[in-house]
């Protein structure tokens, strides 16, 4: 296997007394795609937040490249400029353009001249297709268009590995297939992705690795044909075939 | 005999509008700092701004003038249009601070997320993608306020300082004809109001963010 790019041990994370998750162990190396699934309230998307220090866990560790992210001291606004965020709601900047969006990290963050950022945000803006909207402002864009900029957004810092938190939940059903294409095209491209979704066709074409995690643990974990033929668990099996059924259409149109 | 009075009275409207131009952006950035104190200043720096904004809006703004005008022209040598305009921005500064609160509330913390997630440091997603959202929801109160600041700066005729109203009381005591001279000052405030009003709302609509319907 590839060297691991993301490492954590032993998270955990907790609200007062409310137990998100539990002693969690995660390994994500290079070209990785893992799509983490479960019922809600299991905590995958805290679990997301914390990778990039969204939030910080009650215990545990993280690594990124080698490097102790959650140790005392270490530069949470670095480390998050390595690693690119996709959330379910967009949370583009509404102020902006399109291409400021993506633009602003650039000169504000890794401090590139304004006409090297420029460059740079179109090139990301032509790889999610959207080049011709580039002085569009969100409110003018469906909800497919603004997550694909919400994408090339995060791409533009060149992360290490992009965590996406159910990229596809918020948008009508004929919206979902343009940002699915998106993504498959990075994961081809070798791009690191940890996708917590539901899309069931998207986790079985593209992802080398399911996580099924429930009630704060990850209760198995393996390859989508291993997950979904041969699952060693019977609540595995029960929950995938539940969101096979549910999301089954979308599916098939593909 | 209207026109006289008008020219008198007008002589204050400069000082009116002095000392607007200072109680105004001074109350502006002490009400920036305050508010943002508030929401982003820790559990003892946004309690402290909330007690300094909660007791200014608490007592009449006349009171208050007073006893900032003592304190201020008591302390450090000041005449009493600089006094009397300081004071009046530390009147404003409470409202202006509650107003850019709920704008900056209002922008949602989504935005703040999404900033720190491409790396931007609090004070960078403040700068560059709170504020300027913040700002557009707050123009349309903040012109109310502005109003309002205008509409007040006749309270520093009680220091002595010769803007309009104190024109106006001027003219009335010696012509013995209230209506006009008080008259003037009205109509001269209802122009200037009406004017910033219509200005703010201009501004307000050229910083729209464009979006479809």
């Amino acid at each position: 296997m590839n060297q691991p790019i993301l490492v954590a041990k032993g998270l955990t994370k907790q609200y007062g007394k409310n137990v998100i998750f539990h002693d969690i162990d995660l390994e994500v190396a290079e070209r990785d795609t893992i799509v983490i699934i479960g019922p809600s309230g299991t905590g995958k998307s805290t679990l997301l937040r914390c990778f990039n220090l969204l939030t910080r866990p009650e215990q545990g560790q993280i690594w990124l490249d080698g490097e102790e992210i959650t140790a005392k001291g270490a530069k949470e606004d670095h480390v998050r400029e390595r690693i690119g965020m996709v959330f379910q709601n967009f949370l583009l900047f509404n102020h902006l353009t399109a291409l400021n969006n993506v633009l602003i990290g650039l000169t504000q963050v890794k401090r590139m001249t304004k006409e090297a950022a420029r460059a740079k945000a179109m090139e990301e803006l032509q790889r999610v297709g959207l080049a011709d909207r580039a002085g569009h402002y969100p409110g003018q864009l469906s909800g497919g268009q603004q997550q694909r900029v919400a994408i090339a957004r995060a791409l533009a810092m060149d992360p290490r590995v992009m965590l996406f938190d159910e990229p596809t939940s918020a948008l009508d059903p004929e919206l979902i297939g343009e940002v699915l294409n998106v993504m498959k095209q990075l994961a081809h491209e070798g791009m690191t992705m940890l996708v917590v979704t539901h899309e069931m066709g998207f986790a079985m074409e593209v992802a080398n690795r399911i996580i099924f995690m429930e009630k704060g643990s990850i209760v198995e974990q393996g390859s989508p044909e291993d997950m979904y033929y041969h699952p060693q668990h019977e609540r595995t099996r029960e929950f995938l075939h539940k969101i096979t059924e549910l999301h089954g259409k979308t599916q098939r149109k593909e | 005999m209207f026109s006289q009075f008008f020219s008198y009275v007008l002589q204050g409207t400069l000082t009116t509008v002095e000392v607007t131009l200072v109680a105004l952006p001074f109350g502006l950035v002490l009400g920036l700092l305050v508010a943002l104190l508030q929401i982003y200043g820790g559990p003892i720096l946004s309690r402290i701004a909330a007690i300094y904004s909660t007791g200014m809006r608490g007592v009449p703004p006349i009171v208050l003038l007073f006893i900032l005008f003592f304190v201020i022209s008591g302390s450090i040598s000041l005449d009493a249009f600089w006094a009397g305009s300081l004071a009046l921005g530390i009147v404003t500064s409470a409202y202006q601070a509650e107003i850019l609160r709920g704008a900056i509330l209002s922008v949602g913390a989504g935005q703040m997320v999404a900033a720190r997630a491409i790396g931007m440091s609090r004070l960078k997603a403040v700068q560059h993608i709170i504020l300027p959202q913040a700002v557009r929801l707050a123009i349309p109160p903040w012109s109310n306020e502005a109003s309002i600041v205008l509409k007040d700066s006749s309270l520093v005729y009680a220091l002595g300082v010769p803007e309009i109203l104190s024109r106006a009381q001027q003219a009335s005591a010696a012509t013995q004809q209230p209506f006009l001279a008080y008259g003037t000052a009205a109509l001269i405030y209802f122009v200037l109001v009406f004017t910033t009003n219509r200005l703010l709302d201009l501004l307000s609509h050229r910083m729209r963010i464009p979006s479809n319907p």
